[in-house]
């Protein structure tokens, strides 16, 4: 295919193949690079385990006598002297899309092989990231402050801390290595490695773009866990 | 053009990234109005599937996916919802058995 710089090309949904590529020789997943195929695959079993922590949290919830806490009054800030319901964790959601959208345009200017405007918006990203660990990091504190512990809190049903410990640990331990890659990879992308196809330090492969990308699947990856944790935890 | 490389116009990506802050506002906006009952749920259930739609389909490049692969990805994923379904049983099951415990023991 040719590639032109001046009007920006969309690709056609190649939605198709279903049966031709399965049963194909070699490769069923065409035009995927196998280094993404491997990142979806990993993607997949977290979602597995991600799902396994929120129907654990639905079984505790359904089954238990005592009175869930309100998340909207556990969570709510006082500014000034008005308690705003859930701010810290609306604050955190919009700074994940945030992180979510620059990373999203890092991977474009990826394609397009823009070195420096793909390693600055993966080190923004890495940056929001880092902030949002930091709030959650703030919240705990908090909220341990007040006496919430994974065997008992003061607002309820006492399986309230445990998954609130566990699912928002395992989402922000996430985060956390994220944004470590994020760090690396921006700087990678800064020094050039993936123009030049210089060696990793650790898998001595070529580096290419096709790195930002898989990046960029593991990081929307986050943001998509915090959107049912957020819908389901928080909000419900 | 390298294998697997893609190019989609910069407008895509902010109208998908301006209507996310919209329904992360509007499922915010749930809890802030105090909306009860089926009504929140609904509403919950709603944005949340929107949102987790447009960030797989479009930041993360699922619509211009070939369909092996989708299906290969989102096919067990089906798996998870038979298990809600298993689990959602389950719990209620588990709260008549204490519900009679407490009742027998007097606690």
């Amino acid at each position: 295919m040719e590639q032109s710089t001046e009007s920006v090309q969309v690709t056609i949904p190649p939605n198709k193949g279903m049966v031709s590529d399965w049963a194909s020789d070699q490769k069923a997943f065409k035009g995927v690079p196998w280094g993404k195929a491997m990142m979806w695959i990993f993607l997949v079993s977290d979602t597995f385990v991600f799902s396994i922590f929120l129907i654990s949290y639905m079984t505790v919830r359904f089954s238990t006598k005592a009175e869930w806490p309100n998340p909207s009054e556990v969570f709510a800030l006082h500014v000034g002297h008005v308690s705003v319901p859930l701010l810290l964790i609306a604050i955190m959601t919009f700074i994940l899309i945030t992180s979510s959208g620059t990373m999203a345009l890092a991977v474009k200017y990826g394609y397009e092989k823009n070195r420096k405007k793909c390693a600055i918006l993966m080190f923004a990203t890495a940056v929001f990231g880092a902030s949002f660990v930091g709030m959650q990091a703030f919240e705990w504190t908090k909220l341990i402050m007040e006496g919430v512990r994974p065997w008992e809190n003061p607002f309820g049903a006492p399986q309230f801390g445990s998954i609130f410990f566990m699912v928002t640990g395992f989402h922000g331990t996430h985060v956390t290595i994220g944004v470590i890659f994020l760090f690396i990879m921006a700087r990678k992308a800064w020094r050039g490695d993936f123009d030049t196809g210089r060696r990793g330090f650790f898998t001595s492969q070529k580096s290419n773009y096709e790195a930002v990308e898989i990046m960029g699947l593991y990081w929307h990856f986050v943001d998509l866990v915090w959107v049912f944790i957020f819908a389901f935890f928080y909000l419900w | 053009m390298a294998e697997g490389t893609q190019q989609h116009p910069l407008k895509i990506y902010f109208f998908v990234w301006t209507l996310l802050f919209v329904l992360s506002a509007f499922s915010y906006g749930v809890d802030y109005l105090q909306f009860e009952g089926y009504l929140r749920w609904s509403l919950i259930i709603l944005f949340m599937l929107l949102k987790a739609g447009f960030i797989c389909a479009i930041f993360m490049h699922m619509f211009w996916e070939r369909l092996p692969i989708i299906f290969a990805i989102l096919c067990p994923c089906c798996a998870i919802l038979v298990f809600v379904f298993i689990m959602w049983n389950e719990s209620y099951y588990t709260l008549l058995i204490r519900k009679l415990f407490f009742m027998i023991t007097g606690s």
